[in-house]
């Protein structure tokens, strides 16, 4: 039920209602409402019951165990979110002049450099406003390098067939054409198919590593030298970098430039579309290309870095400094961790997904690469038993919320059939992990006793099965008022 | 197991082809490639007089699963897309080689074709996948 038909006309919430009319006057005429908005009408109390009802249909990390690869659900640390909602904080206005804001210039400054130091990158700029812009930020550094070079014949991107959807959008976002390089047998990218594509029109190749099937990309130098001899650069996806924290750095990979998602690996919230923050990292030939502002430091004070400085940059993506909030939650998250603790959670990460890993497999469910190690995540192919008992992984995945988890990733990468993508993320116990593994077994068993259950289900959830496919053919996004 | 009518022609990206009396060529995917898209949301087919080259993008299918390009196995010349298919993806599950056709093209060799898989090579294909 919408909130709108709890609305009956003049009820109302006083204590929370505005105190008479506001003067617009400093409003043109011409922009000012002829009538009042159609606000839902309510009581104080049926506002505070429509939105806890509806946050309890929530599934989320807070309440239950959420695997979805490659999404990186870890717990966000509470503190992370009252300290960053200290009133120093809050209560700055983005205008103020830097000497009135010295501790937050400070907190940036210091976020810059441990990104810095923990990709192994030159130079970083926090601004990007999530993962999408930051993408989009990354290629047209490598647009503008290429650009300032007189380079003009550079007309692709290689992205692997592994790759997440966004690099190929991203891509062609920035007007380049995207060649796709095949993965071999083991999950590798095909070396091979990468020496034929490479050439005079390369820009540079899209890399997540580990890339999205839960591997670690063994051949990663060479991949970095067949692209950098013909004149491309690389750039990272830092959608996986979880796995590797602490322990390998994609700058001593040779990774030129680098995204990283806040909301993953540093633990802020995930939003249904933000606020986010997707900062870059650079090597030295691309960093006069980042875009502003950056924070600078000479020893006394912070200060903004601006166009006027860096007449190469990519400019500005956002009016100020893009989703600061978020910035801060991340900064305390790394500091709450240090340099010890940041290691830490590659290691919890890549155990618990190799004991989860070693568990399934020993339970009866094939591994889409048994041959592999997994990183962060790994990969479990049902396609036996869509052949075998006719039950998908899409049935897999909506029984599971009938057990209490969320589901994991299904359907993703496209490159294994009837697939679900596991990341546990290292701040499961246990405990928990076991709790799945019976809930995947008892599943397995009802696939083959009453496989209508697993057809039907969710059984237990606010909706049952949605009709996904006339939901895409029938697109109905508008309410059209009650009745 | 899903149909592979012995008249067409097949690709190892799944689209199957035939070669229209008048020297023109259809295109579609295979009765196997949409099943395993399952239910498809939307098509994507190519405007008339685009240039084709061997293996390039032709035309896009969404499911709910995934969205994937179709390719075009020979080079040739668009000659009309099926518009219909933009209200009626079904179409396409529901009649793979019938109503479901993606795109006509003229052919810039007319012997591509016999490079291409016969139906029983493209069932062993399937089989062996």
């Amino acid at each position: 039920m919408l909130i709108f038909e709890h609305s009956r006309p003049g009820r109302r919430a006083p204590s929370l209602a505005p105190a008479g009319e506001a003067a617009a006057d400093d409003i043109p005429a011409a922009f000012l409402r002829d009538g009042v908005p159609g606000l839902p009408e309510v009581s104080e109390m049926q506002a505070v019951r429509h939105y806890t009802r509806l946050s309890q249909k929530n599934f989320s990390i807070d309440t239950q165990f959420y695997p979805l690869g490659s999404c990186t659900m870890k717990y966000n640390p509470r503190a992370c979110n009252s300290l960053a909602m200290l009133p120093g904080f809050l209560a700055r206005h983005p205008l103020a002049p830097a000497s009135d804001g010295q501790g937050v210039l400070a907190c940036l400054y210091e976020l810059q450099e441990m990104l810095k130091d923990i990709t192994g990158m030159k130079a970083v700029s926090l601004t990007p406003a999530a993962g999408a812009q930051g993408e989009f930020a990354g290629v047209a550094m490598i647009r503008a390098y290429h650009r300032q070079r007189g380079d003009t014949a550079r007309s692709e991107i290689l992205v692997p067939d592994a790759a997440h959807g966004t690099n190929p959008a991203t891509a062609t976002m920035c007007g380049y054409k995207v060649k796709e390089i095949p993965t071999d047998k083991q999950g590798d990218v095909d070396i091979e198919a990468l020496r034929a594509a490479v050439g005079p029109h390369t820009a540079g190749i899209m890399l997540t590593n580990p890339s999205t099937l839960g591997v670690f990309e063994r051949r990663i130098k060479e991949i970095a030298a067949i692209v950098h001899e013909a004149g491309g650069l690389l750039y990272y996806d830092g959608a996986n970098l979880n796995a590797i924290l602490g322990k390998v750095r994609p700058g001593d990979m040779g990774f030129d430039v680098i995204h990283m998602n806040l909301h993953k690996t540093f633990s802020t919230p995930h939003g249904g579309g933000g606020p986010g923050a997707g900062p870059v990292g650079v090597s030295g030939r691309l960093e006069p290309f980042l875009p502003v502002p950056l924070v600078a430091y000479d020893g006394d004070e912070y200060r903004w870095v601006s166009l006027q400085e860096r007449p190469q940059s990519i400019g500005r993506l956002s009016a100020f400094m893009g989703n600061v909030g978020v910035l801060l939650r991340a900064y305390i998250y790394a500091r709450l961790l240090g340099r010890e603790g940041m290691s830490r959670v590659a290691e919890f990460a890549t155990l618990n997904a190799n004991y989860l890993m070693k568990r399934l497999q020993a339970a009866g469910f094939d591994l889409a690469y048994p041959e592999r190690r997994a990183t962060h995540e790994f990969i479990v192919t049902l396609k036996r038993q869509a052949k075998q008992q006719g039950v998908t992984a899409m049935d897999f995945a909506k029984r599971l919320l009938d057990f209490g988890y969320h589901a994991p990733t299904t359907y993703f990468p496209l490159l294994v059939p009837e697939c679900l993508l596991i990341e546990p993320t290292e701040t499961e116990a246990r405990e928990e992990l076991d709790g799945f593994v019976e809930a995947m077994q008892e599943i397995q068993e009802e696939a083959q006793t009453n496989p209508e259950l697993l057809h039907e289900a969710p059984h237990t959830q606010p909706v049952r099965r949605l009709d996904e496919v006339r939901a895409a053919r029938e697109l109905d996004v508008r309410w059209n008022g009650a009745g | 197991m899903s149909e592979t009518p012995d008249d067409l022609k097949y690709s190892k990206s799944h689209e199957w082809l035939r070669g229209n009396a008048d020297g023109t060529v259809t295109l579609g995917i295979t009765d196997h490639a949409q099943a395993q898209l399952g239910d498809l949301v939307f098509v994507e087919v190519p405007e008339a007089g685009r240039e084709l080259e061997a293996k390039d993008a032709c035309a896009v299918v969404e499911s709910v699963k995934a969205a994937s390009d179709v390719y075009t196995p020979i080079a040739g010349t668009v000659v009309e897309g099926n518009e219909s298919l933009g209200d009626t993806p079904e179409a396409v599950n529901n009649d793979a080689y019938g109503e479901g056709w993606l795109l006509r093209l003229k052919p810039a060799d007319a012997s591509a074709l016999d490079s291409l898989m016969t139906a029983s090579e493209y069932q062993a294909f399937v089989e062996s996948e």
